[in-house]
């Protein structure tokens, strides 16, 4: 598996696991207080500190995988980590464009919702979601890519 | 994405003309990664004009003696 897939394994997995935490403990509390009273902001900013630092780790977790892979077939590790070819860049390119769209269509709903006047808690959300869930497409897309072509 | 490329191709005949390269050491010689090739000889990736250049180099013939492209019928 070249290096830059498994960098977007790594993005698909952040997009997956931390959105999942965030909202499980948010939605969590609109059983017991309202929207409007929901004090979402603390676990948005570790959210996204998180999916930043996890992203760092999962990277750096990847390189250090595909260096020992390297080394124990005879190769320097160097060659497999920093080797990133034309593929890699238009899988890369077509991934991250078709994320964009679907963010895109994240962001109208948020608009919607901020002209609909809905509590600040409802456009934060819809708006992270759309960050992750045009993150995960475009991860999705990418992998998909490497395996089926391209 | 997921479309095969017409563009055909004769680069694992070339290599085991060439000693049996592996397609490590073909990736090697052109810069790129041995998916890379895997997928250029299964017809699941097109490459640029300059890469298509670069493989036919690593093997020493012309460009034509590595990739085919079908006439349009």
């Amino acid at each position: 598996m070249p290096f830059e897939e498994k960098m977007t394994w790594v993005n698909a997995v952040v997009a997956v696991v931390v959105p999942i935490a965030y909202f499980a403990i948010v939605l969590g509390r609109l059983g017991e207080v309202s929207a409007a009273d929901i004090a979402y902001q603390r676990p948005l900013l570790i959210a996204i500190g998180a999916s930043v630092v996890l992203t760092i780790v999962g990277s750096i977790l990847a390189g250090i995988g595909t260096g020992i892979s390297a080394e124990l077939r005879g190769r320097r590790a160097a060659d497999d980590i920093d080797r990133k070819d034309e593929r890699d860049v238009r899988i890369s390119r077509h991934g991250d464009l078709i994320g964009f769209y679907v963010s895109s269509v994240g962001m109208v709903g948020v608009l919607a919702l901020t002209m609909l006047e809905y509590e600040y808690f409802w456009i934060a959300s819809a708006l992270y979601l759309s960050f992750v869930v045009g993150t995960l497409v475009a991860s999705v897309v990418k992998i998909a890519s490497y395996h089926r072509g391209f | 994405m997921g479309k095969p490329t017409k563009v055909t191709n004769r680069i694992r005949a070339l290599r085991f003309a060439a000693g049996e390269m592996t397609q490590a050491d073909l990736a090697d010689r052109v810069g790129v990664t041995r998916q890379t090739i895997i997928a250029i000889e299964q017809g699941r990736y097109s490459p640029s004009l300059e890469m298509a250049f670069q493989i036919a180099r690593a093997f020493n013939v012309p460009l034509d003696d590595v990739f085919d492209y079908p006439k349009e019928k």
